[in-house]
């Protein structure tokens, strides 16, 4: 824990600056009816990036990938802000952990 | 029904792993077992709590307050458990062998049961609270009552039966190197909670990756399949884990292993030097 605090503060000081931050690529995912829409989404490799997740249903849901280690829930009618990458060229899937029968989707990073 | 008892199990299986091993831990300890189920009682309200104000855990820290907040979860569990294994390396070893300080015993008990309540309730809080809000969505989804019970009833069930598997399991392990096992377990599984902490950290951008990616092993083993989530939880296990993750598991395993080691050499240089003092102490009056 320790360590960890002057960690945070550096790299929150560093990750502060708003034009650090407008050069991050965003991209989004709208979740509806429990499936992922786009459902195949084009980034780009080597690269940081944003993913704005909403959730148009009115139950939460889990955003949720093994292959790029992500996990966070996604409240009815919220959206959250996920960073992910830099990732190497390839295809990722993600999916809903709450509704893993239809909410499935792939990042496509190339 | 097979939905919600498979999201059911995932989760009460990585809280029950926990448990079990915090239970093998404080094997001997006397009135272990309220205390686990105080800690379960707590942590499922602590899980019902944190549910109904995830609307506003999330709106913290400019939305990072839910990461914040699962990192911080699992670093006082990683904190707890720190200071159990290096307390205890010293304390329980002088208990084990001066069974006679009774007041000492029941000093040594209450701390170990103070871990015991503390790791269980946050555990369960952990993997609970995801549990709530998924139940929740299902039952708003008008999945009926009877498809919910029995799914919860068979989640619970299979995931505290491998927990209770494991546990004695981990009773069979002779006692001579009973404690050895249960503080590496400790550590282990401290080391891995201190990198999923970190995970939470990266994805709100509050840590650097140093490197999204070292390694990928999730075609040896996927961090979902049934093996990957029970080692992802005793030994840290991550198919994919990032730099800063390692960092973290290695930082918080050194840091163990050296308090462990530091006790352990201050509980037996005093413990000579004790004898001594005693018998002076007996020749003076």
């Amino acid at each position: 824990m320790r360590f960890l605090l002057p960690v945070a503060a550096i790299t929150s000081l560093a990750w502060g600056g708003p034009a650090a931050a407008a050069e991050m690529p965003e991209f989004a995912l709208v979740i509806k009816d429990h499936s992922y829409q786009p459902s195949e989404l084009k980034v780009p490799a080597d690269t940081k990036f944003k993913l704005r997740v909403t959730n148009e249903d009115a139950t939460p849901e889990e955003f949720e990938s093994t292959d790029f280690n992500r996990e966070t829930v996604v409240l009815a009618k919220h959206s959250i802000l996920v960073y992910v990458g830099p990732l190497h060229a390839g295809t990722y899937g993600f999916f809903g952990d709450f509704h893993r029968d239809t909410a499935q989707g792939r990042l496509i990073v190339e | 029904m097979p939905a919600v008892a498979l999201l059911v199990f995932r989760e009460v299986l990585e809280a029950a792993l926990i448990i079990s091993v915090v239970c093998a831990a404080t094997r001997g300890v006397p009135r272990r077992g309220s205390f686990v189920l105080a800690g379960i009682g707590l942590g499922v309200t602590g899980a019902l709590l944190v549910a109904v104000g995830a609307d506003y855990i999330a709106s913290l820290a400019g939305g990072a307050g839910q990461d914040i907040f699962n990192a911080g979860v699992l670093l006082s569990a990683v904190v707890m458990i720190g200071w159990h294994v290096v307390w205890m390396s010293s304390h329980g070893r002088e208990l084990a062998e001066h069974m006679q300080s009774v007041g000492g015993a029941v000093k040594a008990g209450s701390r170990s049961l103070t871990l015991l309540l503390t790791v269980v309730a946050l555990a369960v809080l952990r993997e609970g609270s995801e549990i709530v809000l998924f139940l929740y969505g299902m039952a708003a989804g008008g999945i009926g009552r009877g498809g919910l019970a029995a799914g919860i009833a068979v989640g619970v069930g299979a995931g505290a039966i491998l927990g209770f598997a494991l546990y004695f399991g981990l009773l069979r392990i002779p006692i001579k190197h009973f404690f050895s096992v249960t503080n590496a377990m400790l550590i282990l599984l401290a080391a891995g909670l201190a990198s999923t902490a970190a995970g939470f950290l990266v994805q709100s951008d509050l840590l650097p990756t140093w490197g999204s990616q070292v390694w990928n092993t999730s075609r040896l083993l996927s961090d979902d399949s049934l093996l990957g989530r029970t080692l992802g939880i005793l030994i840290g296990y991550k198919a994919a884990p990032a730099g800063v993750q390692i960092v973290f598991y290695l930082v918080t395993a050194a840091l163990l292993v050296a308090g462990l080691r530091w006790q352990q050499r201050r509980a037996s240089a005093p413990s000579a030097s004790a004898v001594p003092r005693e018998g002076s102490h007996e020749a003076l009056p």
